[in-house]
């Protein structure tokens, strides 16, 4: 038999899963922000463009609609593997608890159809559809993008918090609440989390290029308003993120300690437990080794009311197996400093803004702004896959946090391995032919900028011939 | 009629739309991939990218809303399903990503040489997706994915009598409905020469999918009997259905009534996908799982129902304004400062 043949290539799904699981999400979620949020910033630009008959705003809204067009093709396709991997991956997760866990999922595919039918209209609409009938258009793909996300995100905060079902003895779910189930304890905050970091991601991810191009001397109008448009809705999330995340920070304290031991790194349940910078536990996690010890500090964060008196639960409060492992919880707490130290640095860079804003009425123009902003994109972007690091490695060994862990929840097939090489080929082909494109297109419209400037938006076309040859 | 009833029947719509919208999109890749060398393929593959460029991505939600439904409804089947089909599903993923972003890549430049080797993935994946999709109801119609957390055979599941003719017919049938779908836009959009092209490869296409469902029945009766059963007697009205409407819509090309063979290409093929689902009836995976079996609590399928009719109610019109532009020749373009447009 054929399949005897390939008995050699047999071997163990489960790393590899997780691997081919943590590849296309962490590649996925690069595209989500710019799904979520470029719609926004295009419309504001689209907004500017004819209500005050800004031709270069209404350029921006034209050429950001077309590497939309780009980014959100990829997105989508990268989006259609995830569901096929959750089968595919972690049959016996779905065949267990698809009957909960597929309820948000139900919601997210009706804001997806939403998302794709708008994004189509609106980008394909500039020629021929009026202009604020056009405009109206893009909306539903702001709302959508908004809607897909949160119920996403339902879907990952149930896997945090699990409730709105009830179980028989064989462990079979029996009934379903699907409220409960979309409005778990969890979703508030962590949706609220990944919304606001979809608009910090993408807004800077925009301007960080055309902070770029001014540095290369692209100093025009165009360019500045390409900068500040994204910019400022990235300046304006940020603090708005920091509030939410010092929320959600408490919010795990309470309610996943295990988790929090993991992001904190307390070996042992005490008050007065100090917030380390870097640093990692040793071998058998009984200690902390390294790192900058705050003293009191990450007591005081989780409950300001009592201060350093308040008792952080360390890792011996909980059984082994239910919580990281020693290395699981050390990569929790790097992902954890890299986030909240790169959040703050964008916070400081997002203050340089405002200030300057608020006292000037321009930008900075001091070039180290423009060298820092333009390299903001890529801060915010490892921010981001940090943040989703320490939820989704902090939630380990559980996939279904205290209902099944991850290790049961896997394919048997063996050959997972392939496939996982398969992805990372043919996904890192797509990443960089994605940014070449991109680029491509932005060197062309360089190249034909003489036109642009001289084409009348919304007029009628430069190359009326065309249009009757079609 | 049970909650489970009524969810099944949602997701035999949800694959009814996708095998009529996205088959047409994969069909339209075939064309592609056959339309010849750069110069001699240049009219067709401008009129693809025309006609599929504003609605392809929409098209292929309906991927994302059957597994989705399946998966939520049904979460036995999906397990079952994705544990025995691990191949065919694997490549029909990558297909997915291959196919959508080359065709992104190749509406973004600008270059023959680029152009040729996106539009070459383009092509190529738009006939490996619907082989596998075929060859994934095949593998489920003729019993061959078992329920109960145990896989099938990982090759001969798929790889069998059944699944090649599933296969094979999803590409020709994708095919068939694509020029169709291809002669009524290249009337629409005044070009005679491309209507007259796409009109002979439709009734191609459609003879070639009546031979090979021909051929499927016998090949059911001697592999997949219990499908072979219910086509001949359950679903045998839409078997003869099916029949009759494409029989119709070729009648209708040779006479130059696009839109009505439009409208029975559709018939056509949305009848023999709902045909393959009554003919399974009551089984989800054929004689291992029922469908009330399978079926989620009340609570989900309740769930399942309402995000449903909330569909009806905001992506059908939206659908329909979608394609209604489009057929109005509203969606013109990308941006107002395009380069050269297609078609010319």
């Amino acid at each position: 038999m054929l399949s005897d043949l390939l008995t050699p290539l047999a071997v163990n799904p489960l790393p590899w899963a997780r691997a081919q699981m943590a590849f296309t999400l962490a590649f996925h979620i690069i595209l989500v922000p710019l799904g979520v949020s470029w719609a926004a910033m295009a419309l504001i630009a689209n907004y500017r463009g004819i209500k005050h008959d800004d031709a270069d705003a209404l350029l921006l809204a034209q050429r950001w609609s077309k590497y939309m067009a780009v980014t959100f093709a990829v997105g989508a396709v990268t989006g259609t593997v995830l569901t096929f991997e959750f089968g595919l991956l972690w049959p016996k997760f779905m065949g267990r608890w698809g009957d909960a866990f597929g309820v948000p999922f139900a919601l997210e595919g009706l804001f997806f159809f939403t998302e794709a039918i708008f994004v189509a209209i609106y980008i394909y609409g500039w020629r021929r559809l009026k202009p604020w009938p056009h405009f109206w258009t893009g909306i539903p793909i702001v709302i959508a993008g908004i809607g897909g996300s949160v119920s996403v995100i339902a879907a990952n905060a149930w896997m945090n918090q699990p409730q709105g079902f009830t179980l028989n003895s064989a462990g079979e779910i029996i009934e379903v609440d699907p409220l409960a189930v979309i409005f778990n304890k969890a979703m508030p905050l962590e949706a609220a989390h990944m919304v606001v970091a979809a608009y910090i991601v993408g807004g800077f991810l925009v301007a960080s290029v055309y902070a770029f191009g001014m540095l290369r001397g692209r100093n025009d109008r165009y360019h500045r308003i390409g900068f500040i448009i994204p910019f400022t809705v990235a300046a304006i999330a940020v603090p708005i993120q920091m509030g939410v995340g010092d929320q959600l920070a408490r919010w795990v304290y309470q309610n996943e300690p295990e988790k929090f031991a993991a992001i904190e790194l307390v070996p042992k349940t005490s008050d007065n437990v100090p917030e380390t910078l870097l640093g990692r536990l040793n071998a058998d996690g009984t200690k902390v080794e390294g790192g900058i010890p705050i003293p009191g500090l990450a007591s005081i964060l989780s409950d300001p009311r009592t201060g350093t008196g308040t008792v952080v639960q360390g890792r011996d409060a909980f059984p082994e197996d239910e919580q990281p492992t020693v290395r699981q919880a050390n990569t929790v707490h790097l992902a954890w400093d890299v986030m909240v130290g790169l959040g703050t640095f964008l916070f400081l860079l997002s203050a340089w803004y405002a200030l300057s804003w608020l006292f000037r009425r321009d930008y900075p123009r001091s070039k180290w702004f423009l060298r820092i902003a333009s390299i903001s994109g890529i801060l915010a972007v490892i921010t981001m896959e940090a943040g989703w690091v320490v939820t989704e490695v902090g939630r380990q060994p559980w996939i279904v946090r205290n209902y099944m862990k991850v290790e049961d929840a896997a394919t048997g097939n063996t050959g997972v391995w392939i496939t996982f090489l398969a992805v990372v080929g043919i996904y890192s082909v797509v990443g960089v032919t994605t940014i070449l494109v991109l680029r491509g297109m932005s060197r062309r419209f360089r190249e034909e900028a003489g036109d642009d400037e001289t084409g009348v938006p919304y007029g009628p076309s430069a190359r009326p011939e065309e249009v009757g040859a079609r | 009629m049970t909650l489970a009833d009524a969810v099944a029947i949602v997701l035999f719509f949800g694959v009814t739309a996708y095998a009529i919208f996205g088959g047409a999109d994969f069909g339209a890749g075939f064309w592609d991939l056959v339309a010849g060398g750069a110069e001699r393929g240049e009219r067709p593959r401008a009129l693809i990218d025309h006609s599929i460029g504003p609605v392809w991505e929409a098209n292929h939600v309906w991927l994302i809303f059957s597994l989705v439904v399946l998966w939520t409804a049904f979460a036995e089947a999906f397990a079952s399903i994705t544990l025995t089909l691990f191949v065919p599903l694997t490549l029909a993923a990558f297909g997915i990503v291959l196919r959508g972003s080359s065709f992104a890549f190749r509406k973004a430049v600008f270059r023959t040489r680029d152009q040729r080797n996106f539009g070459a993935a383009f092509a190529l994946s738009s006939v490996l997706v619907p082989y596998c999709m075929g060859a994934v109801a095949g593998a489920i119609a003729a019993g061959r994915v078992p329920s109960g957390g145990k896989a099938g055979d990982p090759v001969t599941s798929w790889v069998n009598p059944t699944s090649i003719v599933g296969g094979v017919l999803a590409v020709t049938v994708c095919a068939y409905l694509s020029a169709v779908y291809l002669t009524w836009d290249a009337k629409r959009l005044d070009d005679p020469e491309m209507e007259a092209y796409f009109r002979r490869r439709s009734i191609g296409a459609g003879v070639a999918a009546s031979v090979i469902a021909a051929v499927g029945i016998v090949v059911f009766y001697a592999d997949a009997r219990y499908l072979f059963d219910g086509l001949v007697s359950r679903a045998l009205p839409l078997v003869i259905l099916s029949g009759l409407c494409g029989i119709g819509s070729l009648v209708l090309l040779v006479r130059r009534a696009n839109h009505g063979a439009r409208l029975l290409s559709v018939g056509a093929v949305a009848s023999v996908v709902v045909g393959w689902g009554v003919a399974q009836w009551p089984y989800l995976l054929p004689e291992s799982l029922k469908v009330d079996q399978a079926a989620a609590p009340e609570g989900t399928l309740g769930a399942v129902l309402v995000v449903f009719a909330l569909a009806a109610v905001i992506i059908l019109p939206s659908l329909a304004l979608l394609y209604v532009l489009d057929q109005k020749s509203l969606l013109a373009g990308e941006g107002v400062d395009e380069g050269p447009a297609p078609g010319n």
